[in-house]
């Protein structure tokens, strides 16, 4: 089979440079019954979160002592995806459950309720590369719509490599066919890194490019969700 | 939890609970074709850690998009014998992230020739299965399960076929295995880093990125675990596990 071309002229399959985002949106409260919800779309990638709690955690031997407990998971719809993904968690969906659990966990003042659970669920409606880094950006502004005290927002963006150029937030075809990618989510005011994944082959100077630039995104990306939280706290007003 | 407490008081001091440098690793034991019935294995030791990978080879069909390769399948049992804090039943997300960031380290770095192992294009190829049982868990899994896995690999033999059938116990020749990607967990506690941690030294780590890198220092494979990382302690880590995966390679013969 021949190797899709993914850069011609210096642009992209999308027609976007290397180092540009797809159109990004952000929506909070899209789903009412829930304490905190976000639906953020990266392009044609749309994830939907909803925040239930701190509540109660049953069975009682679930319960921490100091700390609530954080639950998380990550769902692809069986439409999704071109060929229909059968429903429930494979082995991908489990890892990818963990890392973003650990990825949103250091946000949250766990030991403000202790006993107590929160569950962060989040559906991947469309799938176009960069799935777990939509999730997270989503997942974060889901918790601060529910009001769960956070030291911080998380700001997630993927980065890579096609056809040797360095690129930023690949879409589907590019993640399929790249030599790396890059999946980063991080506290921006903190500058502290919750998720780092990277599956590829890339020399030391090629990381340390892509993780400044994966930084600057984040850094951009924060702004945005702040924008909408605020835009959130004006309405209430 | 007492030597959880006495590990981390040590650490501060510059110290670790069995006398290591913080960029050492414990003996390391790599014994070879070690089950009989399997076309590659190995037992890889971390001092009192203990991790079995076979490797069995059978007829698969071939991916789509790569009609003319061989595929690739690795699992992690994290067998009830190897700890009690391990339950029977299906692989837990701790297994599954185990064998999925050991595929990635196996499979990224190219090491495995799979356009070599294709028996009829678009219908028939070579699986390789890479099952990684855990026998004893004193620490550092991940790293232990990677070696286990490599070493595996660079001592598999592709059965003979005849008639379209395996015949098992003959073989043909050695799996074409090119590079020994080695899988470096570089661990923070406080602000010294530490490699290798034992069973007490897990339970107090404040972040763990393990590091896949290939003979040629080309990283090809990169996984964050435990709590938050310094944007600034990371390619510091990756340094780290760099200067040693040529030390542990070296091992592999």
């Amino acid at each position: 089979m021949e190797k899709k071309e993914l850069l011609k002229e210096g642009r992209r399959i999308d027609g976007r440079a290397p180092e540009e985002l797809r159109t990004i949106e952000m929506k909070v409260d899209v789903v009412s019954r829930a304490d905190g919800s976000a639906l953020v779309k990266f392009g044609n990638t749309v994830a939907i979160a909803s925040v239930y709690g701190p509540r109660a955690l049953f069975p009682r031997h679930l319960q921490e002592l100091e700390t609530c407990v954080l639950r998380c998971r990550y769902n692809m719809a069986p439409f999704s995806v071109d060929e229909r993904k059968s429903p429930g968690p494979d082995r991908r969906s489990i890892e990818l459950t963990k890392v973003i659990r650990l990825a949103l966990e250091p946000v949250i003042f766990v030991e403000d309720f202790p006993r107590a659970t929160i569950d962060i669920f989040v559906e991947i409606l469309q799938a176009d590369g960069s799935t777990r880094v939509t999730a997270i950006n989503a997942a974060s502004l889901a918790l601060a719509s529910a009001g769960v005290p956070m030291k911080d927002l998380v700001a997630a963006c993927s980065v890579g490599k096609i056809d040797g150029t360095l690129i930023l937030d690949l879409n589907g075809d590019e993640d399929k066919n790249s030599e790396a990618d890059l999946a980063f989510a991080m506290m921006p005011t903190k500058d502290k890194v919750t998720l780092l994944q990277m599956d590829g082959n890339l020399t030391r100077e090629e990381i340390a490019k892509l993780l400044e630039l994966a930084r600057n995104t984040c850094k951009k990306i924060y702004e945005m969700q702040r924008s909408v939280l605020k835009e959130k706290y004006r309405r209430v007003e | 939890m007492i030597e959880e407490k006495y590990a981390l008081e040590l650490i501060e001091k510059g110290k670790r609970i069995d006398g290591r440098r913080f960029d050492e690793f414990r003996k390391i034991e790599i014994e070879q074709g070690i089950i009989k019935k399997a076309e590659g294995s190995a037992r890889v030791k971390l001092g009192e850690t203990e991790v079995i990978a076979g490797v069995k080879m059978d007829f698969g069909t071939p991916f789509p998009d790569t009609p003319e390769e061989g595929t690739l399948v690795v699992n992690a049992e994290f067998t009830p014998l190897a700890s009690p804090e391990f339950d029977v039943g299906p692989p837990g997300e701790d297994a599954i992230e185990l064998a999925r960031v050991v595929d990635r380290g196996i499979r990224e770095s190219k090491c495995i020739e799979l356009n070599k192992l294709c028996i009829q294009p678009g219908e028939k190829v070579w699986c390789v299965f890479i099952d990684i049982h855990m026998i004893n868990d004193k620490g550092n899994l991940l790293d232990a399960s990677a070696l286990a896995a490599i070493a595996a690999l660079l001592n598999t033999k592709i059965p003979k076929v005849e008639n379209e059938k395996i015949i098992r116990g003959e073989f043909e020749k050695n799996l074409p295995v090119v590079f020994k990607p080695i899988n470096i967990s570089v661990c923070k506690v406080g602000d010294k880093f530490l490699l290798d941690p034992t069973i007490e030294e897990e339970k107090i780590l404040d972040s763990k990125l393990s590091i896949s890198v290939r003979d040629d220092d080309k990283i090809c494979s990169l996984q964050k675990q435990l709590k938050e990382l310094d944007f600034d302690d990371i390619l510091k880590m990756i340094d780290i596990a760099v200067k040693k995966s040529k030390e542990i390679r070296k091992m592999l013969g």
